[in-house]
Formats: structure tokens, C-alpha cells, sequence
């Protein structure tokens, strides 16, 4: 689960919510049909383009805008194994780790890696490593209470195993 | 070592006596808000958590006002969902069709958030309750499952950046303007991860309606919360209104703070953030005669009282541009109801405008004013993001209510002063 590989799709700054997943497809919250129109605004092809285990890499202030956690939801049932960005909206950070979507901050990585690039992640080291040139990316670490919410599943299997004590 | 008035906020609801910005703790929420698009994730989520009951039925607010009246069969499932759960759970805090209001216009109207408290909304515009002095903030969805199963959530205290306007407003210019500006002045994410905090006289002498416009667009910064310190202004709006006793508090003056701006605002022009960024600001003459094909005034950030009573002042006796057309949403119920009374709702009618019961609808291009390929419209909302409105190819320019209905009568982007008899 800590090690992954898949192919980059590179994002600019400031992607808001809107982009990742437009507001007229929110009269559900089935993942599945959110994930037929994910990061559309953006790119309208994206959902057809995306395949299990690929990294979005994007800018800063990724996730701006509404607090949709369909928003985190439609990538991660798109397939996307993790999203690396030089920063993350708060709303979008909280709810990817609540949720169980893998993020991480890195302010070099975007900055080198390419679209259609294939990278490997190491999640438990917060490791990136570009691998046709080898350079690797340490990314910002979580606090430890943070890690513990991602290492159960999300902040819901955190709440039951508290108030089961 | 002084604190600031998020630090204090979050060290009463956490049982410290002082916190410092970074420090993770787990606050007691006050009360806790879900909409017709977060409610039914957040109840999915609730009931895996395996409580029987919710922390406390009375601090628990449910309003569906994004698609409602229901646009389609799917969103009246998500509202029906919402139904069985507040019946199921005994939720006090649930309105409907003829007795709601937008959520964030809604809860301030009805004295359910208050000052010195801390309350979280799977909303990002959670933080207009700063307006009230509580240290108020947008979540997801299972973050507002876990606060209906405890009553807690985790914060990482934010630092604080000040910001100090000082002089007096000109005419036409109001809280929509100011909050613009300083979007345009921090960037969308200036305030990343930051409380921001809005003081000096221009604030003081600024009207209830204004600030809650002011902290509402906090998150268009980036920020966490967008407090106003409390004054008499604040204890006269809830005189007769609070629903439970509150506690002000206040920064301490000698709290260290992450940034500090001052800035003169008597010459400050009404503002118009251009497509599609809130910090694209600019004064309004910049971009005077900019064609529009649609005006919308409403939403959580400007459709309450005072902003239609601005509206009104400019309409009266005017006609909406043949070209344009003009859709007015009273934010809630009682705001429609005082608008009605008032002569507002007949003035908008005669001018040829469009009046519509409270709803989000055109704000996130939900229902109720969708744009077309190619089409512009001002709106007195609050993000003007790609497709927010409609289609990816419609832009969306943002305004106070005053340039909104001017350039409603116009036919395209005009400062108030623009419009014969206004002055």
C-alpha cells in the first residue's frame, strides 16, 4: 500500500473544486458517477485519459474553493493514487486525508516532473522519485496524529476506535 | 505574550488557557452546519461511525438551499435522505422550502451562531459567521460526521493576519468592495492556512449586512476564518435574536500577528473581480463597458436586506437593459418578507427583474440563471471560477450589489454614479 507507481498528469496553480469536480454533477454523491466527470473543467477528456494508479502532480493551492469532499472522492475512485501538489487548499487537505486520498506536499517536484512521466512513491517515507532520471523529492511530513488518521483508513475508522474506548 | 482572538477562541473551546499558532488540538464545537450537497455524505459517514444518537440535536443545523426547491428527482433524493435522518435523530435546526434561507445568511438571521464560539460547516462559506466574532470554519463532510458523533474536531491553530481599514467609504462603495480588494491585493491563497482579522474604523462603522459580506469571502483568500471583533454593532444585531447566552471575546492588543496591513480606503473605488479569479480585483472604471448578458444579486455573501435596499435605490423607476436580464434572490425567507414590506421586491418587478424565493441556485450554476457558451454575467456572488456559473465557456465578472444593478440598467459594467438620477 506505502509504495506506488503510476504515470504523472501535470495541473497548474490554484485547481479549485469546481474544476475537479463542477458543482451541476453534485445532485449525487455516487462515486462512481462523480468519477465520469472528473477534473473535466480542467480538461475535458481527463476521464476518459485517467487509469487506475495514476499521480496528479499540480501547483499550488490545489483544491481551492468549496468544501465538496466529492471532490477528493472523484479522484480517488478514478484511480488516482495520489496527488502531489506544491501546496493544498485546507478544506481539500483535511478531506483527502479524512477520506483515505493520499497527498503530498512538495515544493521541487512540481516544478521537474513532466506529464506522462512515471513516478514511484513511497507514502510511509513521503518519497517521490521520478524514475527515467532517478532525481527524488522528499515531501513535507505529517504530523503524528495526522499519520494515525491515514494509517487507519481515515478519520471515520479513527472516530470508531475512539469512541469504542 | 498577547493572544489573538482565534488563539483565545480555540483555547476556550479546547479547556487551555493559551494555544499558539501550530499547536494541533481538539476543540468543542458550538454547533455544526450541513447542506443539501455535504449533509448526505456526512450522514453516510455518520452511521458507520456506530453511535446511536448525534452529540446534541440542538447544535446541529441542516438547511437544503443549494438545489432547492429541488432542481431534479436526484436532488430531491438527497433532501428526502436529509428528512428521514433529522426525524430519525429528533434535528431541530432543519428548514425547508417557505421557511428557509441560504444557509449562511440563514443561521446569523435566526441567532444560532454567535460570538466567542466555534462552529464548523461542511461549507466552505462557514466563515461569514466571523462576522459575529465566532471563530467559524468550512469542512468536508466526514468532518462533520465526526462532529455529529462527538461533538470535537481536530485544528491546527492558524496564525493571524490583520487587516486595518482606515478613513471613510465612498458612496456606493461597501463591504462587497473592501473584501474584494483585499483578495485582489493577497491572492487566493494569501491567507492559506491563516485566520484573517478585520478591524479599524472603516469596520466600525460598517453595518451587520457588510461584514457578514466581508468574513463570508474570507476563504476566497485562502483563509480558515475572517473574524470582526465584536462591538456595540454586533451586541445591537443580537439583542433579541441570540439563541443562547454568549461570551465576547476579544485579541489582546499586544498579540503577535503573522502580518499587518493598513490600508486608506477613502478613495477606494467599488471593485469588479474579473473572470475567473475573486483576486483578479480592479476598480470599477478600469472596465467600464464591458458587455453583460446576465445580473445576479444574491447569495450567502450579498443577498441580504441591506443589499437589496442598495439595489432598489438605483432601480427605482429604471428599466433592466432590454439585453440583460436581471435575477434578484432575497437570501432568506424573512429578508423576501422585508423586502416585500418595504417596496423593494415591487421596485425590482417594475423594473423588469426577475425575483426568485431564497435559493443558492446560479451561484455554483446549480439552477436558476445557467449561463450559455459565450455569455457574461456580473453576479454579487462570491467565486467567478471556470464554469462556475455554467458553461466553461461563460465568464463571470463580481460586484457589490450596487454596480451589479447599475450595470443591470446600463447593459454592461458601469460605476453606480454612471446611471441618470443616481448621482
Amino acid at each position: 500500500m506505502s509504495l506506488l507507481r503510476g504515470k504523472v498528469w501535470t495541473f497548474g496553480n490554484d485547481i479549485d473544486t469546481d474544476a475537479i469536480i463542477p458543482a451541476r454533477y453534485l445532485n449525487t454523491s455516487d462515486p462512481a458517477e462523480l468519477a465520469r466527470h472528473c477534473m473535466e473543467d480542467a480538461d475535458p477528456d481527463f476521464p476518459r485519459k485517467v487509469s487506475p494508479g495514476d499521480i496528479i502532480v499540480a501547483g499550488k493551492n490545489f483544491g481551492c474553493g468549496s468544501s465538496r469532499e466529492h471532490a477528493p472522492l472523484a479522484l480517488k475512485e478514478a484511480g488516482i493514487a495520489c496527488v502531489v501538489a506544491e501546496s493544498f487548499a485546507r478544506i481539500f487537505y483535511r478531506n483527502a486525508i479524512n477520506i483515505g486520498l493520499p497527498i503530498l506536499e512538495s515544493p521541487e517536484a512540481p516544478e521537474v516532473l513532466q506529464e506522462g512521466s512515471q513516478v514511484e512513491i513511497n507514502l510511509a517515507e513521503g518519497e517521490i522519485t521520478e524514475l527515467t532520471g532517478g532525481r527524488k523529492f522528499k515531501a513535507v511530513s505529517f504530523p503524528p496524529f495526522m499519520q494515525e488518521i491515514m494509517a487507519t483508513g481515515g478519520l471515520i475508522n479513527y472516530i470508531k476506535g475512539k469512541v469504542k474506548k | 505574550m498577547g493572544q489573538t482572538m482565534a488563539e483565545k477562541i480555540l483555547a476556550r473551546a479546547t479547556g487551555k488557557k493559551a494555544l499558539s499558532p501550530g499547536d494541533l488540538i481538539n476543540a468543542r464545537i458550538d454547533m455544526a452546519l450541513g447542506n443539501d450537497i455535504t449533509a448526505p455524505v456526512a450522514i453516510r459517514e455518520f452511521k458507520k461511525i456506530g453511535v446511536e444518537h448525534v452529540f446534541d440535536r440542538e447544535r446541529i443545523a441542516l438547511i437544503p438551499d443549494h438545489f432547492t426547491p429541488n432542481k431534479d428527482i436526484q436532488s430531491a433524493e438527497q433532501v428526502n435522505e436529509i428528512r428521514r435522518f433529522v426525524r430519525e435523530q429528533e434535528i431541530v435546526h432543519f428548514y425547508e422550502v417557505g421557511r428557509m434561507g441560504v444557509e449562511h445568511a440563514l443561521l446569523p438571521e435566526l441567532g444560532l451562531v454567535l460570538p466567542g464560539e466555534v462552529i464548523i460547516g461542511a461549507d466552505s462559506h462557514t466563515c461569514t459567521y466571523g462576522a459575529l466574532g465566532a471563530f467559524a470554519t468550512g469542512v468536508g463532510s466526514t468532518d462533520l460526521a465526526a462532529v455529529m458523533a462527538t461533538g470535537e474536531l481536530w485544528f491546527k491553530v492558524p496564525p493571524t493576519i490583520r487587516i486595518v481599514f482606515k478613513g471613510r467609504l465612498a458612496p456606493w462603495v461597501g463591504g462587497k468592495d473592501l473584501i474584494l480588494f483585499t483578495i485582489g491585493q493577497l491572492g487566493v491563497d494569501g491567507a492559506r492556512y491563516c485566520a484573517l482579522e478585520f478591524t479599524g474604523p472603516v469596520i466600525g462603522e460598517l453595518p451587520m449586512d457588510g461584514r457578514l459580506t466581508i468574513s463570508n469571502m474570507a476563504i476566497e483568500a485562502g483563509a480558515k476564518a475572517g473574524l470582526i471583533p465584536p462591538d456595540k454593532i454586533t451586541e445591537e444585531y443580537l439583542e433579541g435574536r441570540a439563541r443562547r447566552p454568549y461570551e465576547i471575546i476579544l485579541g489582546d492588543k499586544d498579540a503577535p500577528v503573522l502580518e499587518n496591513y493598513e490600508w486608506e480606503v477613502d478613495d477606494l473605488e467599488p471593485q469588479v473581480s474579473l473572470p475567473s479569479s475573486p483576486a483578479n480585483a480592479r476598480p470599477v472604471s478600469e472596465i467600464s463597458g464591458t458587455h453583460l448578458d446576465q445580473v445576479v444579486i444574491g447569495s450567502c455573501t450579498n443577498g441580504r436586506i441591506d443589499d437589496l435596499r442598495v439595489a432598489a435605490r438605483i432601480l427605482k423607476g429604471k428599466k433592466v437593459h432590454p439585453h440583460v436580464r436581471l435575477i434578484v434572490i432575497p437570501a432568506t425567507q424573512a429578508i423576501y418578507l422585508q423586502a416585500l414590506r418595504e417596496g423593494l421586491l415591487e421596485i425590482f418587478t417594475e423594473a423588469e427583474a426577475a425575483v426568485s424565493t431564497p435559493t443558492c441556485g446560479p451561484c455554483l450554476g446549480g439552477h436558476m440563471g445557467i449561463l450559455a457558451a459565450g455569455e457574461t454575467a456580473l453576479a454579487t456572488t462570491n467565486r467567478n471560477f471556470v464554469g462556475r456559473m455554467g458553461d466553461t465557456k461563460s465568464k463571470i465578472y463580481l460586484a457589490g450589489p450596487a454596480v451589479a444593478a447599475a450595470s443591470a440598467v446600463a447593459g454592461c459594467i458601469v460605476h453606480p454614479r454612471e446611471i441618470k438620477g443616481v448621482g
